[in-house]
């Protein structure tokens, strides 16, 4: 299977997402700069935390116009996963790939901190390695994090089981302590906890990790089936 | 015309205007004996610059040269952005601390803000990635609404451009104490790793070669920054807030990556960035350091505002830019490179083979001065010192008849309390190496592609040093070798940040002589060389000093990852081990400044040999395998460790200890580790290291500790964690 994780200026969980893939995972991986336009070869695309631009005019906003936005947008609408991390989610959201958007954190600072999360969805292509309902911890680290949006959104993310992970201490202010979500398809998922931070037992924690093996796995069966 | 404003050589001698940038009339002359004529008023900027404390080191070159800087493993000693030690494997730790101490007094979030982007560029500027950052932290008292301001905006700077860059602030630590209220401390330490072939020198060789400007356009913000950082701060200071610079950590984000591929480029020659004293120092060092000349054409500077005169280009200090010699011809090369990170270098210069430092504005040369006369031929002083009446008390004695809540309330001490309120608005997970986090006694980072790692801390108790200079200077090298040790690492190297008031006060530069002559010594005997540093004076508001606070940041090998410990207590039924001798030692502590208010008396002994000796024994039974968790002493003594050592685990601990008096509980004797052994390790555990059984981990979540027999604390775990993690947020609650 072969990853691309898209570099941004200013990104700077791209060598993180990278090592995770390469090193851990086992799989091709490749950096896209965010100056291409195409994403031919690639069988995943990942888009990593950090402070694209800085974070200047809004989180996410400007790498939402980037010359390697419409590429993602095709991707995903052939059905291929698009995981957007930390950052990555503020960019999906501002590119309207996801529902909704980011405020500050309700304490107004940044939180570094392991957090626990519930798996709401073990049915989706990034998810079926976890059991439903099952308590995992990653780590967060964000000032933007404050999922928001209006009440018939809610209702559709409910109604389409597009929740796929809860915060169990809602360290942010989340509404309806939303940790990441699916589009409507379930090919693309945001989410603001780290799980290429979260995939070697050295470093005290590898809950991550059987998100990265879920695509893997999904794309295997898929592999299979079509070849 | 602003050139026509400026006052002419005649004028700035005749009303001494030199006066106002910090030169005395006895560097004027030198100055004018040196060009052979009067300065003009670039040429007094450029040398009031470079003959500041800041840059020159002019007042403590004469105590930095007891420091002992050499051995096996360093590659790269003080005097370049950043000293190198080996770390085998062809790998290579660049590392060094400085201080913003001024800045972060008048304007802490960019104060402090910038403080972290100037230790990165001198680190990526050797060719290092940067891959850690410490800060080491001094405040007053949180009763106060400007020292908590201070406190919450210093974090968050720090937060804001570290957590933007992408470097984890993986430790430090923060301490609060009356003497700092007018002027915090702001250390901020970079650690970077690099390969052996990588390393570059800031250095302006080969005639003809290009000098090339990268990053952001120079601004009049800065303008004298390190001349301000070498005086007293006043109440008049605030009036100095252009001397404050604004950080772009974006900017420096798109630096780094730019400078990391630059560096394998070998159309590079030399590299450095400019901190303080801007373009100045940068290019006047690169070239005294080569033996060269440089020539620059301020024309072609990158200016962020119009009508920049001479003297503001090279005084200003805008943030986020490099300097870089390139071979000649290979402009392109660089160009191409920095471009794809949306960034350009523009050429304003070459090397000369005149030693001479030449500025061309709009065609004028606006100055010429010998390069040595700025770097090599600045002033040496040898300051007058005098032993101060405070110092040298006789041995004071205290007594507590509730140990129970001493406890509680030394673990609200701010000094003491969890910092967790701090280390939570700094990303320490990023570039996912951090294996031990911030809270225990050192920060300890995997390195990819071995089967090691390297710990680092920052340390430095001033209390013991305003009691003691010079054992309280030893003690700060010891304590930062304890807290590596503790984590399962060889202390390896350390980089100082030497604060401390006027130097001009003969009792202020006693203490300087007292505390380097016992950072020296603590240095040689725990084999810890200096190999690069900073140092801040003029620490004084309204002509107060700060305690002398030397801070040490060290780092240490971690040969296995398998060595990495952490000071919590691990599993029920460990045994519970004190190494060392406890007196009743409370000069300088936090038992005596709870208890009395204030601090007297003597700060605790050390021997330093001793000091050595355990530290060998416990370091040897950890890579051995026998010890579950190491802890060191400090702050608050042994019942303050006992609690560390079981908070935020799910156990408790039973101990029983003997002694002469219940202050012994706080007292802070130097020299001693709290450790857990698994019962099957305690027979070659007790053969590797002398140390006396005091009790066993217990699963029922209470902290038990007997004296003579007699229960004294009796604490559920979860209280005193509630406690200990509460103070903070609850002082900076209750906004005064």
């Amino acid at each position: 299977m072969n990853f691309a994780v898209i570099v941004f200026p200013g990104s700077n969980c791209d060598t993180d997402l990278f090592h995770a893939i390469k090193d851990v995972l086992g799989e091709k991986v490749e950096y896209v700069s965010h100056q291409e336009h195409d994403l031919e070869g690639f069988d995943a695309v990942l888009l990593p935390g950090g402070f694209s631009y800085g974070d200047y005019l809004r989180s996410g906003s400007i790498a939402s116009f980037a010359n390697i936005m419409p590429a993602i947008k095709d991707f995903a609408e052939l059905g291929k996963p698009v995981l957007g991390i930390c950052n990555g989610f503020q960019i999906l959201l501002e590119s309207g790939l996801l529902p909704g958007a980011m405020k500050r954190n309700a304490g107004l600072k940044f939180i570094c901190e392991s957090t626990p999360l519930t798996v709401e969805h073990n049915e989706t292509m990034f998810t079926n390695e976890y059991e439903m309902d099952e308590r995992i911890n990653l780590p967060i680290a964000h000032a933007d994090g404050n999922y928001e949006c209006d009440d018939d959104t809610l209702a559709r993310l409910e109604a389409n089981h597009q929740i796929v992970f809860k915060y169990d201490d809602n360290p942010n202010g989340s509404k309806a302590n939303i940790a990441g979500i699916v589009n409507e398809r379930g090919n693309v998922l945001g989410m603001m906890p780290h799980p290429e931070r979260a995939v070697e037992a050295l470093l005290g924690n590898d809950d991550g990790l059987r998100l990265f093996q879920s695509i893997l796995v999904n794309w295997r069966e898929h592999h299979a089936v079509t070849s | 015309m602003p050139l026509l404003l400026e006052p002419s050589p005649n004028e700035i001698k005749e009303k001494k205007l030199y006066e106002d940038m910090g030169i005395t009339d006895e560097e004027f002359q030198k100055i004018e004996d040196l060009l052979g004529r009067k300065p003009n008023y670039t040429e007094t900027g450029i040398f009031s610059v470079m003959w500041s404390e800041h840059c020159s080191y002019k007042k403590s070159k004469p105590l930095l040269n007891k420091f002992p800087t050499k051995s096996e493993r360093v590659l790269q000693g003080p005097g370049e952005g950043a000293g190198i030690i080996d770390i085998g494997d062809d790998l290579a730790v660049a590392f060094k601390i400085e201080s913003h101490n001024h800045p972060s007094a008048i304007e802490p979030y960019q104060g402090a803000a910038t403080g972290v982007g100037g230790i990165i560029r001198d680190v990526f500027s050797m060719g290092a990635r940067p891959i850690a950052l410490l800060n080491s932290l001094r405040f007053g008292e949180l009763d106060h609404p400007r020292t908590i301001y201070l406190f919450e905006e210093v974090v968050a700077g720090i937060a804001g451009y570290g957590n933007c860059v992408g470097i984890p602030t993986v430790g430090g630590e923060v301490q609060f104490d009356d003497c700092y209220k007018g002027n915090p401390l702001v250390n901020a330490m970079c650690v970077g790793i690099i390969k052996h072939e990588d390393i570059q020198v800031g250095q302006a060789k080969g005639i003809g070669n290009t000098v090339m400007y990268i990053g952001s356009a120079t601004g009049r913000d800065g303008i004298h920054g390190a001349t301000f950082a070498s005086e007293e701060l006043t109440d008049e200071s605030a009036e100095d807030r252009p001397a404050v610079q604004v950080g772009d950590p974006f900017m420096e984000k798109l630096l780094i990556e730019a400078c990391l591929e630059i560096v394998k480029s070998d159309a590079l020659v030399g590299i450095q960035d400019m901190g303080a004293a801007g373009l100045t120092s940068s290019a006047s060092e690169m070239a005294s350091k080569a033996g060269t000349g440089i020539e620059m054409n301020l024309d072609l500077i990158p200016q962020r505002e119009e009508g920049m005169t001479p003297y503001e280009m090279m005084l200003s200090e805008s943030q986020e830019r490099m300097l870089v010699v390139v071979e000649k011809g290979r402009e392109q090369d660089i160009k191409d490179i920095v471009a794809t990170y949306d960034l350009e270098a523009v050429e304003v210069g070459q090397v000369i083979e005149e030693k001479r430092f030449r500025l061309i504005h709009k065609g004028d040369v606006v100055t010429d001065v010998p390069v040595d006369a700025l770097a090599e031929d600045a002033p040496v002083y040898h300051m007058p010192s005098k032993k101060p009446e405070i110092v040298q008390q006789s041995k004071k004695t205290l007594s507590t008849n509730d140990p129970q809540t001493d406890l509680e309330q030394l673990l609200q001490q701010p000094t003491i309390a969890s910092k967790e309120w701090v280390y939570q608005q700094y990303d320490h997970h990023v570039q996912t190496n951090t294996v031990i986090q911030p809270g225990s006694d050192a920060a300890v980072l995997r390195i990819r592609g071995t089967n090691k790692a390297i710990a680092m801390t920052t340390d430095c108790n001033s209390r013991y040093l305003h009691l003691d200079p010079k054992r309280g200077g030893q003690i700060a090298v010891a304590e930062a070798a304890r807290n590596l040790i503790a984590s399962g690492a060889e202390p390896v190297a350390i980089t100082d940040c030497l604060n401390f008031g006027n130097p001009d006060k003969p009792d202020v530069f006693w203490m300087m002589e007292q505390a380097t002559d016992g950072m020296a010594k603590a240095c040689d005997v725990l084999q810890t060389p200096v190999i690069s540093g900073n140092v801040s004076l003029y620490n004084e508001t309204n002509g107060t000093s700060v305690y002398p606070t030397p801070v040490i940041g060290m780092v240490g090998m971690v040969h296995d990852l398998a060595h990495i410990t952490t000071q919590y207590a691990k599993e029920v039924g460990d045994a519970v081990y004190l190494i060392g001798e406890t007196t009743d030692e409370i000069g300088g502590s936090e038992v005596q400044k709870l208890l009395s208010g204030q601090y007297e008396g003597e700060a605790p002994q050390l021997d330093l040999s001793y000091e050595q000796k355990v530290q060998k024994q416990l370091l040897e039974a950890i890579q051995a395998g026998v010890v579950a968790s190491a802890h060191d002493v400090s702050e608050g003594g042994l019942a303050v460790a006992l609690a560390e050592k079981v908070m935020t685990t799910d156990l408790g601990m039973d101990v029983n200890l003997t002694g002469e008096d219940w202050i012994e509980l706080f007292s802070e004797t130097q020299s001693r580790f709290v450790v857990t052994v698994k019962l099957d390790n305690i027979k070659r555990f007790e053969e590797m290291v002398e140390a006396k059984r005091i009790g066993s981990v217990t699963h029922n979540r209470k902290l038990s500790v007997y004296f003579n027999g007699n229960k004294v604390i009796h604490h559920s775990v979860e209280t005193l964690t509630d406690l200990w993690k509460g103070a903070i947020p609850c002082l900076l609650k209750s906004k005064v």
